[in-house]
């Protein structure tokens, strides 16, 4: 072929584009891992024709803290500052299959007084994160004012968390054994006793009706909304079987209508006493995903209500040895936290730390169903299906 | 003073210059109003600190710090067109206002194509957001502005013939015609002559569409897909930095104040409001129904989610347009009857 020759090709070439097809080609779209809408560093690599994506391929890891080898070389108290960082916006709710791991390993069980404020905060720890997404998702679509309204009764719950132990976000204020010990139990230091600050269930309570009121509230500002209905009914719809094939757990899989909720099945804290229904969705959409969470929190204040009656006087902590030993064993709790199942397998060869600790977390295994869920959707779609399935980067990476 | 205004041009370029004084003018005042209004909705307080009372000097003193941002230019950008396109939106935006009337004698032209010219100039600034994205070398700016596109091409129909029905309502063109057959008795209650705007002369389906078609061609919430601050990162104004960011910072407000002038003269009256003498408070009533409609914006924009481009399409196509057509129907059937 000569130079001519290639010249008269190119021309046609071309012309030949042109005429026959418009081309589109495919462009890689990278979402994150600098993205507002992916809640911290999550990364999703993109294949988009125009807005509708073909492929998806998320990639996680950003956040990975080590958690898992960490916890090798710390002992078990240790360990509750470190399991409170997974999901931050639950901190306290991560310590407790954590420590009823270790107690069982241990064959002790804390007091009912100290199991029951476990219990209240548990609740007090799925209100703030069902709060929180339940004004985020909102500002996903783009209504920026359902977040303040919702962060503003967060805050009441998130000053009682603070006003009992200490921090908002990482309470760290489980002991094996029961809840934060006596102040000064050595032979030096004089021995208090805590007990909860005063007035404490009294504004708990208080705090609870504000929360029933912002949910109300949010019905009638997001739910009863028709564009939000546009935007979430039959979006990102959830199969129960593929919920279940993908091992989503929480909210999300209760939305789908699989009523199963390890508070009612794995007695892990007096849930038992209490009464609550678990809510669930029809469709798996993300409008079930909301409602099902909203529902959640009308249940979480009632199951604080209950409990702040029923809460028993006592000890708030039982007696273990000063150095806490575990003996050889393996154990696996799990319990139902904000976003799902979080379970703990803890392996002891009898020593200050565990052998080898297992974080399951929930969101990890939530957004394993992504590439299968987001493929096909259009752009804002994969938007509103992130934000309707709730996670938290550090309980995907740990 | 009687010689400047009787010479032609001295005369315009008077007019221009308030034009272009008043116009950045009223856009930081509405700035304003959305940072307070917004703030008070979501129960919070707004700035506060800026300017000593109430933080009314924060829009200066943003449009300041804008200014000393370094100006950006991205390597692979288009560089001419990069830095042409947020000109392009905010003369847009400025040119409707040759023809808004703020009082009869206050108008730089009163053209006889007034509304024409006006729907024509307001979409100009979509042209400058398409350039903004092309040239951004972004794929979100890219996206951003096909999407302004796509919202342009679907909102232009629906928002000239909601248009239509003024026009056939008020045999004219011309903005202060309009005005003037909005201040016409629209019936007699015995000795009294009601006059009514045009909104409650039966345009309201009209007024309604026009509206509606006004957020998306502004981008407004719920049409705010161009920006979409949590799917595509603000979209076309990714890229921009500093004073060009100002720039459609700013268009985008004065495409606020013209397109609210243009709706409050063409359905509520412009400056004419029965009792009060146009020529002395025309800019006052003007500026009064500008900001209602102004206010409605910000309201929508604070308290709705935004729609998907797909289901915006539908709504251009499978209803706005059906509708204003109905509009213009009836409009002229009983234009022909009575």
């Amino acid at each position: 072929m000569t130079t001519a020759d290639r010249q008269l090709l190119s021309r046609y070439h071309s012309e030949v584009q042109v005429s026959v097809e418009l081309q589109t080609p495919e462009m890689i779209l990278n979402l994150g891992p600098q993205h507002p809408s992916t809640h911290g560093v999550l990364r999703l690599v993109a294949r988009v024709d125009g807005e509708v994506i073909t492929e998806v391929e998320p990639v996680v890891g950003y956040m990975h803290r080590g958690y898992e080898k960490l916890a090798e070389v710390r002992t078990y108290p240790q360990i509750t500052a470190l399991v409170n960082r997974i999901d931050w916006v639950s901190g306290f709710a991560n310590e407790i299959p954590f420590m009823v791991a270790t107690e069982r390993l241990m064959g002790i069980e804390p007091p009912a007084r100290a199991q029951y404020i476990r219990l209240i905060l548990t609740e007090m720890a799925r209100i703030s994160s069902h709060l929180l997404f339940l004004s985020s998702f909102p500002l996903e679509l783009g209504a920026a004012t359902p977040l303040m309204y919702a962060l503003r009764e967060r805050e009441r719950v998130l000053d009682l968390i603070e006003g009992l132990t200490g921090g908002r976000f990482h309470p760290n204020f489980n002991r094996i054994g029961g809840v934060k010990p006596a102040a000064g139990a050595g032979s030096t230091q004089k021995k208090v006793v805590q007990d909860l600050p005063k007035g404490f269930l009294d504004q708990t309570r208080e705090a609870m009706v504000q929360v029933r009121s912002v949910c109300d509230e949010m019905v009638e500002l997001v739910l009863g909304n028709e564009i939000f209905q546009e935007r979430t009914r039959g979006v990102g719809i959830i199969p129960a079987d593929k919920a279940l094939a993908f091992g989503v757990t929480g909210p999300n899989l209760r939305a789908s209508g699989v009523s199963f909720d390890l508070r009612k099945t794995d007695n892990y804290l007096p849930y038992s006493d209490l009464e609550f229904s678990v809510p669930t969705g029809d469709n798996g959409d993300g409008f079930d995903r909301y409602s099902v969470r909203l529902e959640e929190v009308v249940q979480a204040t009632h199951i604080v209500d209950q409990a702040t009656d029923l809460i028993p006087a006592g000890d708030l902590q039982t007696k273990v040895p000063r150095i806490i030993k575990v003996p050889r064993g393996e154990i696996y709790v799990r319990a139902e936290n904000p976003k799902g199942e979080m379970g703990y397998y803890v392996v002891s060869e009898g020593g200050r730390g565990p052998y080898r600790l297992k974080i399951r977390s929930a969101s990890f295994s939530n957004l394993s169903i992504l590439p299968w869920l987001l493929k096909g959707q259009l752009l804002p779609d994969v938007i509103a299906i992130l934000g309707s399935l709730d996670f938290v980067l550090g309980d995907v990476d740990r | 003073m009687s010689a400047i205004l009787d010479n032609f041009w001295a005369l315009l370029g008077l007019k221009v210059l308030l034009i272009a004084l008043v116009v950045p003018g009223v856009s930081l005042v509405i700035i304003f109003a959305e940072l307070k209004i917004s703030a008070h909705m979501q129960s919070r307080v707004g700035p506060y600190f800026a300017g000593g009372r109430y933080g009314w000097a924060q829009p200066l003193a943003d449009g300041l710090k804008f200014m000393q941002k370094e100006d950006l230019v991205p390597r692979d950008a288009d560089r001419p067109v990069f830095k042409i396109a947020p000109m392009v939106v905010l003369a847009g935006t400025m040119a409707v206002f040759v023809i808004v009337p703020f009082s009869p004698s206050l108008v730089v032209r009163n053209l006889d194509l007034g509304i024409f010219y006006a729907l024509a100039a307001g979409s100009i600034g979509t042209v400058g957001v398409l350039m903004a994205g092309w040239s951004s070398a972004n794929k979100y700016s890219l996206m951003g502005g096909l999407r302004a596109a796509a919202q342009l091409i679907a909102y232009e129909l629906p928002l000239v013939l909601a248009v239509v029905g003024v026009v056939i309502a008020a045999g004219t063109m011309s903005m202060v015609g309009i005005v003037e057959a909005q201040a016409e008795p629209f019936f007699h209650l015995g000795d009294t002559a009601i006059r009514l705007p045009y909104l409650l002369q039966g345009q309201f389906v009209g007024f309604a569409i026009f509206v509606i078609a006004m957020l998306a061609e502004l981008s407004r919430t719920p049409f705010d897909m161009p920006i979409a601050e949590s799917e595509l990162v603000m979209g076309y104004l990714t890229e921009y930095s500093g004073i060009r960011f100002t720039m459609f910072f700013l268009g985008e407000y004065a495409g606020m104040f013209a397109m609210s002038a243009v709706a409050s003269t063409l359905f509520l009256g412009g400056y004419y409001f029965p009792g009060l003498d146009s020529s002395t408070f025309g800019p006052i009533i003007l500026m009064t129904k500008v900001g209602l409609l102004v206010f409605v914006m910000i309201w929508f924009r604070w308290t709705f989610p935004r729609f998907r481009e797909d289901q915006l399409q539908s709504i251009a196509w499978r209803w706005l347009v059906p509708l204003s057509l109905v509009n213009i129907a009836i409009t002229a059937t009983l234009k022909v009857v009575f």
